[in-house]
């Protein structure tokens, strides 16, 4: 609970920075007044303790469980019932809609929704990142299965093209995740995680994907969108590239905007319960 | 750029005087409204219903805020724009139909919009994205809400606010579309754009 109530009220230290740095390098008028609106509404959220943005989005779980943390049976309750709390307490906003009905459940829970990522790993703790992730940044979202013979080249038109869709539909400065093979559902993961879940300022270890980035973070940064559609230096903080194998047939490129106001918040829990919050 | 503080209802001439890049702050009634509730007016506009909220000369925001009730009523804790481009459906007929003189949202709208703006004499204004707790700082109080049956977000909020803004004129009463200028732009500078990667990127 205390973990998603920090995410959705406090903006992680790295993003922060980023939208400070592309704030001062701004030279637009209209941007830069955009800009100064963000960071005022990042310390005005902090100092009211209110979440920064209404849209509190769906709430995702990315778990890694040590193989013998005990609770490790139950934990998959307790992550539903802090979201039912935190829909409550923080408070949040109700997001969870049947898509044939369209009735609201009214708590942020239904089938699949907390959605929660597991991964098992040695040791006898547990971590997980909640990323309340907002719906205007999940809407453009693309997957492309581009000819394989296109290869690299196909990535930088596809990231392009889905940016110019955007447009300022997603909040921009975003950051840009890209997801490279796997299959389309791999993609996809791959591009959510590189955009919400990455610390902005970081790069990819493979040097050629650290160059890819770049090149692609300057080329979106060169179309000029810029903040919130108004024009200006700043459309991305930052691009990140993951990638998996892929098949011979298929080369899946997809790509997933994370909004400025990214909220994640990585809580640490000992055997014995107690447990750290960090961003 | 100029800025103006604008009160409701907003007369057609006060929105015609204004251009796009200019900035406006709003004080006085803005009722939310998102997508269950624009086809909803349309349905009662259709079936010559009378709307629970009078919107003649009003202000629409593309919002679903977050409340908590407190004491008999309810309080805003969060309310920044919603991605305006689903609206883009049912907005023009909104303007037509119910009179609406000011559109707040964020993202951008399209030509249809930008033509019922210049037509009926209305302007479509930004809000930055995200900035819910900013926004919520210009709400004085919630004067009502309706048609909380189609759940907290999409319902009828109705708001008084006082100098809510800064709020960028986006489309104005000539048919301009800024947002769609600056994407055109960027379009173009794109097809400039070389195709493969370098030499020196990809060895």
């Amino acid at each position: 609970m205390e973990t998603i109530r920090r995410a959705v009220i406090s903006i992680p230290p790295d993003i922060k920075e980023a939208i400070r740095k592309a704030y001062l390098e701004e030279d637009g008028e209209v941007a830069k007044a955009q800009l100064k609106a963000i960071l005022d509404n990042i310390e005005l959220a902090e100092k009211l303790q209110r979440p920064m943005c209404q849209d509190t989005g769906t709430i995702i779980f990315y778990v890694r469980v040590g193989h013998s943390f005990p609770a490790i049976h139950v934990t998959e309750e307790a992550l539903i019932k802090a979201v039912r709390r935190a829909t409550q307490d923080v408070p949040l906003r109700p997001n969870s809609v049947n898509p044939f009905t369209s009735a609201n459940t009214g708590d942020n829970t239904g089938r699949y929704i907390p959605f929660i990522h597991w991964e098992v790993i040695a040791g006898e703790e547990l971590e997980f990142t909640v990323v309340p992730k907002g719906g205007g940044s999940e809407y453009p979202a693309v997957l492309k299965m581009v000819p394989p013979g296109k290869g690299v080249d196909a990535i930088k038109e596809v990231v392009l093209d889905a940016v110019l869709q955007a447009g300022a539909m997603p909040c921009p400065p975003t950051i840009v995740g890209v997801g490279v093979g796997g299959g389309a559902d791999i993609a996809m993961v791959l591009a959510k995680k590189a955009a919400s879940l990455r610390k902005v300022g970081t790069r990819n270890e493979d040097p050629v994907l650290a160059r890819l980035e770049e090149e692609l973070h300057k080329l979106v940064n060169y179309l000029g969108i810029g903040v919130m559609g108004m024009g200006g230096r700043t459309t991305a903080l930052a691009v990140h590239v993951e990638y998996a194998h892929r098949h011979p047939a298929n080369y899946p490129v997809a790509v997933v905007f994370q909004c400025w106001a990214t909220r994640r918040a990585t809580a640490t829990v000992k055997p014995d319960a107690s447990y750290t919050i960090t961003q | 750029m100029t800025i103006y503080y604008l009160k409701t209802p907003v007369r057609e001439e006060e929105v015609r005087r204004l251009r796009v890049g200019d900035i406006i702050y709003v004080s006085g009634v803005v009722v939310t409204a998102r997508d269950a509730a624009h086809r909803r007016m349309i349905d009662y506009v259709k079936e010559g219903k009378t709307l629970p909220v009078d919107l003649k000369d009003g202000v629409i925001y593309h919002c679903g805020p977050v409340v908590s009730k407190k004491g008999g009523g309810w309080e805003v804790i969060s309310a920044g724009p919603t991605t305006s481009a689903r609206l883009e459906l049912y907005e023009p007929t909104v303007i037509e139909e119910v009179g609406v003189r000011i559109v707040v949202g964020k993202g951008g709208m399209g030509p249809k919009t930008a033509e019922a703006c210049s037509k009926y004499g209305a302007a479509y204004v930004t809000f930055t994205g995200g900035a819910g707790v900013l926004a919520a700082n210009a709400i004085r109080k919630v004067i009502g809400v309706e048609w909380l049956d189609l759940g907290i977000p999409e319902a009828l909020w109705v708001f008084e606010t006082e100098n809510f803004g800064p709020l960028i004129v986006t489309i104005d009463g000539t048919g301009r579309n800024y947002i769609e200028e600056v994407v055109e732009r960027a379009k173009a500078v794109k097809s400039k754009m070389p195709t493969k990667f370098t030499q020196s990127t990809f060895p």
